[in-house]
């Protein structure tokens, strides 16, 4: 019998030792997940109106800067004012790698990084990187253990969204500013919600469903001043069809009905359970246990925690064998925990070391954070990570950055190391022989950190 | 129904519909009755994306037109008159350097080319339609592979060292279901002979680790014997040679055109073994102020890429063509700020052994305010993905309704205007 503590970590978390505190078993971790946010609790990060605020600066900025010459004081101060977009944006990684770290709720944070994924866009401007990027803090976190149609609507209606996926630009051709500025629709909220977010590609929808529903989504808009906004002359009026269902008039509320009869879909059902399963297990995942997670989701009316509780119930759950790959994200994570640094120094740790030493090699890894290739998120299947250069990146962080990050002298004995991130994980035995032989105890931790015993979850 | 089939057969890509029975969808016959069989062969592509809007009309500048100096005052002789190339262009003076490649007939441009992107000028979204290679009939958003990655689905024999993306600048050009390298020529791999050998025992029992792990291992031992062998060669110029007239360049462009250099070298060596695609971007195009200085370091980089893929290439080169495309031309005249804004019609910088250069395709559409696009922009009077298309048939023998269906959804290749040898 394998002992479950190492499979915890590594396939629902960010790896050993874990943290005080964190459960190990299924019900223990539902428990845990029933309850507050540790994460949260240990690093809160900027709030909503601190996140806004300092779009509506930098977008201030822009407009003040715009018709100036260069090398204006001008554009001096837009650039000042970006570099602090950039650091919010920076700091919500150092938050989130601090969270994973420390947090003794692994499986959150591991939550918390699939439905960032599921929800991705790209931002249109710089100005839009922090804002959007806070959707996970603010729109994601606090539903990722309730209700799925609760999480869609604060997600869809989050200003970063709307402005990553265009729903700013889309206007009723037959509302009164369509009308006026012959502006029209821009479908591409509408048909994300549909293909990637709720039903999946191909899921028993048609063109016209995603026209429709573009339409019934008008209105929805983001201010400088004050974040998501419903702007009725930009709504086009009258009652939309969705899916043989009718919504209207135009306004909040029918967006809202529409949002949860979607997240109320068997095929919304399938879809997420196929993508966890894909995501926690295995990238062939098995179908019954799919059905299953579906059936629970649909029984508790979107509620997400059922469909975990089958997830973490299904004997493959608990299968030794690990056929994923650590994303980079996670890479990092477990080996900076292998490592002893915890989320205090990751917040206390410079500009320029964090990105030399954290923010560029993930970039190297293939995986430059918040920025995937597009609001299809990240690839899951392993080949896709470990490439030639991913792989090589991954091995040049293991052979050269711990000895920068631990301090002369406390470097760990390579076997022990081995048996401290891995534990009784299978090859660790051979693992720990190989890293005894090495030329040196820097070696010997590479050799551990670029290993597949540590790099498959 | 016939919307969703077109949308999975991009979405799935040529190879996936090819493989299933998609009965509906309306271009299959022409594909599957296509006779000759596609190979790559021993024939080179190499896709360069210009980010940011180059200004075609300051890169090749159409000084045979009398609106060009009432247009642009300014810029139309920035730097200097530029190399005349056949009476009607003058190649812009930073680009001076490719005279001998106009001469071999290996240097050619297509003049007023676009995608179907019209109107709203933006970097983004012109950029992803250039990437994506589709119509406007398709939503952007639909497409998640690139038009360079679905001709390697449909062309037989792709290995894994085919196709490789270049840089840390993401392809969407190259993404799709089809398997691409990429690598990031800055990438090292600096292992002991112990650890290379410990890390070789540790991934043997894992196929994915250890594929992977080989490859890496000899690019970058390949790479370092490089770098040692420039060491070297360095070391032992004769200090007469290195050219004492020239001025050293300033240390920034310095390090732009050393990491020039290590792209085009690393897409040489590739080129010259098993691969026969590479894909990378260059960016520093959105030239909006002060031209005359901004333009100059940009075009003497695509210089600079073109000559050292030519050295680095050696036999190979005539086997060779260089697409340098980007996202759309510049405004026809210069702005308040001696700059050029976002506009249309642009160019296409070819260049390679295999072309038949030494001249500009496309036609030319004026620049009188009446034959501008929305009276501001150079007219596109062909379709940047032609150029592409006609490329690609000619050096892989891809069938012209595979190009017009699978790889250019919607696009009307036209008549062949013999652009390789």
């Amino acid at each position: 019998m394998t002992d479950p503590v190492p499979l915890a970590a590594f396939r629902f978390g960010h790896g050993l030792p874990l943290p005080a505190g964190a459960p190990t078993d299924p019900e223990a971790m539902l428990a845990q997940l029933a309850g507050p946010d540790p994460g949260l609790a240990l690093f809160p990060g900027p709030t909503p109106a601190e996140v806004q605020a300092q779009f509506a600066r930098s977008m201030e900025a822009r407009l003040v800067a715009r018709k100036t010459p260069r090398k204006s004081p001008e554009r001096k101060a837009y650039n000042g004012v970006l570099r602090e977009v950039e650091d919010q944006l920076e700091l919500f990684l150092r938050l989130q790698i601090a969270r994973g770290l420390d947090s003794p709720d692994g499986l959150r944070e591991r939550l918390v990084r699939f439905w960032a994924d599921h929800f991705s866009a790209l931002p249109r401007l710089r100005d839009q990187r922090a804002i959007l990027v806070s959707r996970i803090d603010h729109a994601i976190r606090p539903h990722v253990t309730g209700r799925f149609a609760d999480l869609l609507m604060a997600v869809e209606l989050h200003p970063g969204l709307l402005l990553g996926l265009d729903q700013v630009a889309s206007v009723g051709p037959n509302s009164p500013a369509g009308q006026r500025k012959g502006q029209g629709l821009n479908e591409n909220l509408a048909r994300e919600m549909i293909e990637l977010h709720t039903m999946g590609v191909g899921a028993g929808y048609r063109q016209d469903d995603v026209r429709q529903l573009a339409e019934l989504l008008t209105g929805l808009d983001v201010t400088i001043a004050e974040g998501a906004v419903f702007v009725p002359r930009k709504a086009e009026p009258g009652s939309e069809t969705v899916l043989g269902q009718i919504y209207g008039p135009e306004g909040l509320g029918p967006i809202r009905a529409v949002m949860t009869d979607l997240a109320r879909r068997p095929e919304t059902a399938r879809h997420l359970a196929r993508k966890l399963v894909v995501h926690f297990l295995s990238d062939t995942p098995d179908e019954a246990l799919v059905a299953r997670m579906a059936e629970a989701y649909l029984a508790a009316d979107t509620a997400l925690l059922p469909m975990i509780r089958v997830l973490l119930n299904a004997p493959a759950a608990w299968e030794p064998s690990l056929q994923k790959a650590r994303q980079p994200f996670d890479f990092m994570v477990a080996a900076l925990r292998g490592l002893g640094v915890d989320g205090a120094a990751v917040l206390r740790m410079g500009g320029k070391p964090f990105r030399r030493m954290i923010r560029e090699p993930m970039q190297l890894m293939g995986q430059d954070w918040e920025n995937p290739r597009g609001p299809d998120g990240w690839p899951e299947a392993a080949s896709a990570w470990i490439t030639p250069q991913g792989l090589a990146a991954r091995i040049t962080w293991a052979m050269e950055v711990p000895g920068r990050l631990i301090e002369a002298g406390a470097m760990p004995e390579p076997a022990a190391f081995a048996a401290r991130v891995l534990g009784d994980m299978a090859g660790q035995g051979d693992l720990a022989l190989w890293a005894a032989r090495s030329e040196s105890p820097r070696e010997g931790l590479g050799l551990v950190l670029a290993s597949p015993a540590f790099n498959r979850r | 129904m016939r919307d969703l089939n077109r949308r999975m057969f991009l979405r799935g890509g040529a190879a996936a519909v090819l493989g299933c029975s998609a009965a509906a969808s309306p271009w299959l016959t022409t594909v599957t009755l296509a006779g000759g069989v596609p190979a790559f062969g021993e024939r080179r592509l190499v896709v360069v994306i210009l980010r940011g809007a180059m200004d075609g009309l300051d890169a090749l500048r159409p000084v045979g037109d009398p609106m060009l100096a009432r247009l642009r005052p300014k810029l139309s002789s920035a730097g200097g008159p530029g190399l005349p190339l056949d009476g009607f262009y003058a190649l812009h003076p930073a680009l001076a350097g490719l005279a001998p490649l106009w001469s071999a007939q290996e240097l050619a441009f297509a003049q007023a080319v676009s995608t179907p992107y019209r109107d709203k000028r933006s970097h983004f979204d012109g950029q992803d339609i250039l990437e994506a290679g589709t119509g406007l009939d398709v939503p952007q958003p639909e497409v998640r592979d690139g038009w360079l990655n679905r001709m390697l689905q449909v062309v037989p024999g792709l290995q894994s060292e085919t196709a490789y993306a270049i840089g840390r600048e993401a392809m969407p050009l190259l993404a799709g279901s089809a398997g691409v390298r990429s690598w990031v020529p800055e990438q090292r791999l600096n292992l002991s002979p112990q650890a290379r050998l410990l890390l070789e025992r540790v991934y043997h029992e894992d196929e994915l680790f250890r594929d992977a792990a080989l490859e890496a291992m000899e690019l970058a031992e390949e790479l370092n014997a490089e770098d040692l062998r420039a060491a070297q060669d360095m070391a032992a110029m004769d200090p007469e040679t290195m050219a004492p007239e020239m001025p050293a360049p300033p240390p920034r462009a310095g390090r732009r055109l050393a990491d020039i250099d290590r792209l085009a070298d690393f897409a040489a060596d590739r080129l010259r073994g098993e691969s026969r695609i590479a894909a990378f971007s260059l960016s520093g195009w959105d030239t909006h102020r002060r031209q005359d200085t901004t333009l100059g370091p940009s075009l003497s980089g695509l210089e600079r890429l073109i000559l050292q893929l030519r050295a680095g290439l050696g036999p190979v080169w005539g086997q060779t063509v260089v697409l340098c495309m980007t996202e759309f031309g510049r405004t026809a005249a210069e702005n308040g700020s001696q700059g050029t804004d976002h506009g249309t019609g642009g160019t296409m910088v070819m260049a390679g052994g295999a072309l038949r250069g030494g001249q500009v395709f496309g036609t030319w559409p004026g620049l009188e305010e009446a034959a501008l696009y929305d009276r501001r922009d150079l007219m596109p009077t062909s379709d940047v993905r032609a150029w592409a298309a006609w490329a690609m048939r000619g050096l892989f023998g891809l069938e012209r309704g595979v190009l017009e269906n699978a790889v250019f959804p919607g696009l009307q290749m036209g008549a062949d205007p013999r652009i390789l040898r």
